[in-house]
């Protein structure tokens, strides 16, 4: 290990943590950032459900965008799987079906940075406490 | 694939000594046998507070809390919640008030309203690795002091930020370090951070310690920089092993990033810190005692001035103050004095750590903004007394405290009002009592503690509390005349008056405070012969209701001294002067013909 | 001089600033009382722990009430001394204290001397309020003190002098709470501790906790056993300092009373220490010169500086803590030893009984002499060369005992032929003494000619460390130095293990002043000008000395030529010189 000489090792240090501390650092105040979650029941696995929240955490860190990405389990989808729900600060939370990559791509560009509704979206039928 | 999730498991020294490290392990070795090691990590981390229902496991990204972990439960954990996403729902956390389990730490009552600021990374990072309290800001202050702030500048900083000693008598921190810094300029001068935490059921300091050594390190340099020490020196009982093993682990990382050493970011400022283990004397958390104990003499107080700032340790100036005190100094550098100085009260600034404890659902450690009123600690985080009895009394301050009641309830908790009250903020403990605790009985207890924990130096101290001890212990034996309550008073204020330290000066205040608040259960005692909450075994007194008797004799024989006398078919009769109060009888009675008067 | 003004009891008054709340009041003749708090002005010795609180004034705005020995005075600071609050919560920590404090004032040591009984009287404590748990400790004893911690009240001067003032730290306060008490560590005997028996322990005392070994008893047996013929010695400091236990001022001497009243007593044989210390000028003189002659002809292994060694409490010191250093001592016995060995040998013959039916006493203003008395290599054959010591105060009882009307006994001389003595020997009782003693003596040896001046001012004085080069014409620049007080001596000590010490001869005295100031003297109680007035004595009985150096006494040039032959002779080596032992203690802590 190198010491730390200087002010500018000490936050180059601090950065290099960051994306290891992000999830801890996210879900310390999870309602000031981007919510998602992803339906990691059996029949979401089979559907694919794991390789879409891989993708979504790499494609998410990658742009730097702060957001908290969780399993939970079943959300009742199951003609729709993998399903994804999507919480943007300040705004309702909105659940998308058939997230395979692709889908998962267009959420990121479209729903997430670009602020419009994409094809896909499911109608809410509960709320989370 | 990066790792998604984190299983922080708690290493305090409570739910270590539950067997966390077993869960550790057992949770180790489920992500290998899944193959999930790259998946999610475990993390061991300091206190998360709620040591009522230890051991915790916390999973992140989700907030899931779970409590009472047994390291049998890994496996469920790891196939249920780790790889189906599925929560385990028994091992969740209950909210006594609904009944409905608590799946999000966020949402449960207990951390609601709290504000953790000194215990920001207690149960968040890994204390021993020094890279993830980087992350989280670790020796930014230290750094911001030393490359673009003046001793002074930091010095008023502190100063402006309000912040007020966290060991117990609030002296003004910013105050204590510019007397310091001010003191014989260019001499070798110490900078030393009290950790002999000592009041009963107090464990504040360890567990920051435990938590995150790493801020206490950081601020010792910060002080170290502002009043011209090159030296640091943590005093700290030889009964917290783990918070040593912390805290010579974090000395060696920060040694070796470079942190703690020569030439600091390469400002030159070159600053060390050494441990000093105490062997656990209460008196040895005054500073002058704690001092002397560092020097390797006995470990007793001696009269100020001189203070510590002007001949301190080994004759030179040095600064003490205490764990907590230090954890809040990089947030106010990092977060500003006025970002500080807006939470808490006029005159308490900031927030404060308690030890909830005693007769409370939750009991655990506390962090919660000044100003705060006990009801809101008491029933909202604390989660109301337990069994649904009533609240008698809360005793803050420990030893040196007094008995608030219950129309202190809605007072604000900040240091001037819990002396107005007839108590003091002391270091943090907390504890709750309800109408079971006879008042008399908790003063005798503490002045208990105190007698023995008395460096036995001064007259009023050494024998004077002794002699108040005697006289209570005579009340609840039942002995008492109302003019040993007499005497009782005017010995509490002769030892306030005169003895040396501060120790012995606020030794009485748990008699004075339940004197003055619990008056009628001093003469009840005195007078009546009776005890209200029924804990003085003398005072109780076991009868036989001759209406309900039916002279089995079933408790004649069972009485271990022969003390109940009556013949066969005919109402029995306890003889009160050869009784033991050992409660057989009641026991044995199937009739419900004896009771306690 | 900076100074401040404050109001004492309605009084203004004007003090230097750092002067503390006690001796501002004193100044106005306030008495505030005190217990714990001790000083020796002028004698670096004081205790000032603050932890008796008999002294708490109120400090008008004040939260709590102050403790007078320790407050310095503030600017405008208004005082009561004795104010309802301060008077009661003073009379309750008294009453505190004597409810841990056995009730026998009747058959305490210190009965009359007690600091806390002459509070209690003051106060007018009529009974006790407080009732509950008392100390019990066992008693301990060693050859030279009784402790009975008990009677401890915790004030620590013993401790302060032991550790501050002697460096030897065999006491110090242990425990905590109630039980905390002043002991030994792990509470083993003084003998097996560090202790070097100097016994001031016993002098700064103000209870009865420590108090000196009684062997008054004894001497009243002994003189009525017809069997045994009993002689006395009376060391050099007894005479300036007995007369206060009978009312005289201090600094009277009474050196032809004493004699009259061990006459009185029935001593057979009544000899003065002074002829012996005498005898141990010539010895330790000779020795002196012979070691500095070969130092100065350059002979590496001869070990300079010379040390005196008459002090028992000197000698215990350097055997426990320096015992690779013994070779530097003087091997010459103390006054007392020399005078028991001479008394059972020379004197037993002449009068022509066997040793063992001789009975010799010593009165001393020591208690560590009573442990010299039992050393082994201090006797033969188990019969000790001077059976026992009595201290000062133990004579003062004795005389009362034996209906003694001290005060108008017409004065006597001591007995002949070993009373006789000089100016030389009676300034052993100070420090300094005994270097300005050899100086008379070993400068006159080494030039061969009459001294023009007696008198060595510059070894005399009351300053703990003193430095002097005397010029010895031909010989050379003897440099000296005289210290007292063990905790100088270790300085010393620490040069020569260093191979940094600059003197050629160390006077060593354990006490404050040297014997004037002994364990076993009438008890000061902290007044210096006592000890002060003592050291004036000794020096005006020097200058009333007819002869006034060593070699010039005709009993000590007769003895020599009757027995000894000549100084450092084989006999007087056989007789007056001694070892030294190793008696280093280690603890083991299992």
């Amino acid at each position: 290990m190198d010491k730390i000489r200087n002010l500018a090792d000490l936050r180059k240090m601090k950065e290099g943590m960051q994306s290891r501390m992000s999830l801890r650092e996210n879900s310390n105040s999870p309602d000031a950032i981007i919510q998602i979650k992803v339906g990691m029941a059996t029949s979401g696995i089979a559907s694919g459900a794991k390789e879409t929240m891989s993708y979504l955490i790499t494609e998410l860190d990658k742009r730097q965008i702060k957001a908290l990405v969780m399993q939970v389990g079943d959300m009742g989808y199951s003609y729709a799987e993998p399903t994804v729900e999507v919480t943007i600060p300040g705004k309702d939370p909105v659940v998308f079906g058939d997230v395979k990559i692709p889908r998962a791509q267009e959420i990121i560009e479209k729903y997430i940075i670009g602020g419009e509704l994409i094809e896909g979206i499911l109608p809410a039928n509960y709320r989370s406490i | 694939m990066a790792v998604k999730m984190h299983i922080l498991v708690c290493g305090g020294t409570g739910c270590s000594a539950s067997a966390s490290h077993e869960i550790v392990a057992e949770l180790n070795k489920e992500l290998v046998a899944h193959d999930l090691t790259d998946f999610a990590k475990v993390v061991v981390t300091g206190c998360f507070g709620f040591c009522e229902r230890g051991p915790i496991v916390k999973i992140i990204p989700d907030n899931t809390f779970y409590t009472r972990v047994k390291p049998s439960d890994a496996k469920e954990i790891i196939e249920e919640h780790i790889i189906k996403g599925r929560k385990v729902q028994r091992l969740l956390y209950v909210a006594p008030d609904t009944n409905q389990s608590v799946p999000d730490s966020k949402h449960m009552e207990f951390y609601k309203k709290q504000l953790r600021i000194a215990l920001r990374n207690c149960g968040f990072i890994d204390p021993e690795n020094i890279e993830e309290s980087i992350a989280r800001d670790g020796y930014a202050a230290l750094a911001k002091c030393l490359t673009e702030m003046t001793p002074e500048q930091v010095i008023a900083e502190i100063k402006k930020s309000g912040l007020r000693g966290r060991g117990g008598a609030g002296f003004p921190t910013g105050l204590k370090w510019e007397i310091a810094s001010k003191s014989r300029p260019g001499e070798q001068k110490y900078v030393v951070c009290n950790a002999d935490e000592g009041d009963p059921g107090a464990f504040m300091d360890r567990s920051l310690l435990e938590g995150d050594p790493h801020s206490i390190l950081e601020a010792m340099a910060i002080c170290g920089y502002c009043i011209g020490a090159s030296k640091g020196l943590i005093y700290i009982r030889a009964e917290y092993p783990l918070a040593i093993h912390r805290l010579q682990v974090a000395i060696q990382q920060a040694e070796e990033y470079g942190l703690l050493g020569k030439d600091i970011f390469g400002t030159g400022f070159d600053f060390e810190i050494e441990l000093r283990y105490g062997a656990g004397a209460f008196v040895c958390g005054e500073e002058t005692a704690l001092i002397h104990s560092m020097e390797g003499k006995r470990g007793e107080p001696t009269f100020k001035p001189p203070f510590p700032a002007q001949s301190g340790y080994l004759g030179k100036p040095t600064n003490v103050n205490n764990v907590e005190t230090y954890a809040n100094i990089p947030v106010i550098i990092n977060k500003g004095a006025d970002w500080f100085a807006s939470i808490g009260t006029e005159k308490s600034k900031g927030t404060k750590v308690f030890a909830l404890a005693g007769k409370i659902n939750n009991v655990g450690l506390i962090e919660v903004p000044m100003g705060i009123t006990l009801r809101e600690i008491i029933y909202e985080i604390g989660g109301g007394i337990k069994g649904g009895k009533k609240f008698k009394a809360v005793q803050t301050g420990g030893p040196s405290g007094g008995c608030l009641t219950e129309k202190h309830l809605d007072t604000p908790i900040d240091y001037d009002s819990l002396v107005a009250a007839g108590s003091m903020m002391g270091s943090g403990g907390m504890i709750v009592m309800d109408e079971d605790d006879c008042m008399v009985a908790i003063a005798k207890f503490y002045l208990g503690f105190t007698v023995d924990e008395s460096c036995g130096k001064c007259t009023p101290c050494r024998v004077g509390n002794r002699r108040l001890l005697e006289i209570l212990t005579k009340i609840t034996d039942g002995k008492g005349t109302m003019e040993d309550l007499e005497q009782l008073k005017n010995l509490s204020a002769v030892i306030k008056d005169t003895a040396l330290c501060g120790l012995g000066q606020t030794s009485p205040n748990p008699v004075l405070s339940t004197i003055s608040n619990f008056w009628d259960e001093y003469v009840e005692h005195v007078v009546d012969k009776k005890c209200r909450a029924g804990q003085c075994k003398a005072l109780k007194k076991y009868v036989i209701d001759p209406a309900k008797c039916k002279g089995c004799t079933a408790c004649a024989r069972a009485c271990p001294v022969s003390a109940i006398s009556g013949t066969v078919k005919n109402p029995h009769v306890i003889n009160q002067l050869d009784c033991i109060k050992c409660g057989t009888c009641i026991e044995k009675c199937k009739f419900g013909a004896i009771s306690i008067q | 001089m900076d100074t401040i003004k404050l109001t004492i009891d309605n009084r203004e008054v004007e003090v230097p600033r750092g002067t503390t709340i006690l001796k501002a009041a004193e100044q106005m003749g306030i008495r505030i009382p005190t217990l714990c708090h001790f000083e020796l002005d002028g004698l670096a010795l004081e205790n000032r722990p603050g932890g008796c609180r008999v002294c708490v004034v109120e400090v008008v705005g004040r939260r709590n009430l102050a403790p007078a020995c320790i407050t310095e005075c503030m600017p405008d600071m208004v005082v009561k001394t004795n104010s309802f609050r301060a008077l009661n919560a003073r009379r309750t920590v008294l009453e505190l204290m004597l409810s841990d404090h056995p009730n026998d004032c009747l058959q305490c040591p210190k009965s009359g001397k007690c600091e806390l009984q002459a509070l209690a009287a003051d106060m007018g404590i009529r009974e006790i309020p407080f009732k509950g748990q008392q100390s019990q400790y066992a008693k301990e004893f060693s050859p030279s003190i009784v402790r009975d911690a008990n009677k401890c009240i915790m004030c620590r001067r013993c401790e302060s002098v032991c550790h501050e003032y002697q460096s030897v730290g065999a006491i110090g306060a242990v425990e905590r709470g109630f039980p905390a008490v002043v002991s030994t560590a792990f509470g083993k005997n003084l003998t097996d501790t560090n202790c070097v028996l100097c016994g001031q322990c016993v002098a700064v005392c103000p209870t009865g906790a420590l108090a000196e070994v009684d062997n008054t008893g004894k001497i009243l047996r002994d003189i009525a056993n017809p069997d045994v013929k009993t002689c006395v010695q009376v060391a050099p400091a007894v005479r300036v300092a007995l007369g206060e236990e009978f009312g005289m001022p201090p600094g009277s001497i009474v050196t032809g009373k004493i004699a009259a009243a061990l006459k009185a007593i029935g001593f057979d044989y009544v000899f003065d220490t002074d002829w012996s210390a005498d005898l141990t000028i010539m010895e330790e003189g000779t020795e002196v010169i012979g070691r500095l002659k070969a130092y100065l002809a350059g002979d590496k292994d001869v070990k300079i500086p010379i040390m005196t060694s008459c002090c028992p409490a000197w000698v215990n010191f350097y055997e426990k803590f320096y015992p690779e250093l013994r070779d530097y001592p003087s091997t010459a016995k103390s006054p007392q030893g020399m005078f028991g060995a001479t008394v059972k040998t020379y004197f037993a013959d002449k009068i022509g009984i066997p040793r063992k039916n001789l009975i010799c006493v010593s009165v001393m203003p020591c208690v560590a002499k009573k442990y010299e008395c039992e050393r082994e290599e201090l006797g033969v054959n188990g019969d000790p060369d001077v059976n026992y010591s009595i201290t000062t105060r133990e004579l003062a009882r004795l005389i009362k005992i034996c209906n003694i009307d001290f005060n108008s006994l017409p004065d006597a001389e001591f007995d002949s032929p070993l009373g006789a003595s000089t100016g030389a020997a009676v300034i052993f009782g100070v420090t300094g003494g005994v270097m300005e003693a050899a100086l008379r003596t070993a400068v006159e040896v080494l030039t061969g000619e009459t001294l023009p001046r007696i008198d060595f001012e510059e070894v005399r004085g009351l300053d703990g460390v003193r430095e002097a080069t005397i010029p010895v014409p031909g010989v050379a620049d003897l440099k000296v130095a005289v210290v007292y007080g063990l905790k100088n001596a270790r300085t010393i000590m620490e040069q020569i293990k260093a191979g940094e010490c600059p003197y050629h001869f160390v006077e060593v005295m354990a006490c404050p002043g040297g014997c004037i100031d002994g364990a076993g003297q009438p008890y000061h109680h902290g007044d210096a000008s006592i000890v002060k007035a003592r050291h004036a004595a000794i020096y005006e009985a020097d200058r009333n000395m007819p002869i006034r150096k060593s070699h010039e006494n005709p009993e000590i040039q007769a003895i020599y030529k009757e027995f000894y032959g000549k100084p450092c002779s084989e006999k007087s080596h056989h007789l007056l010189h001694t070892i030294y032992f190793d008696k280093k203690i280690k603890f083991d802590i299992d």
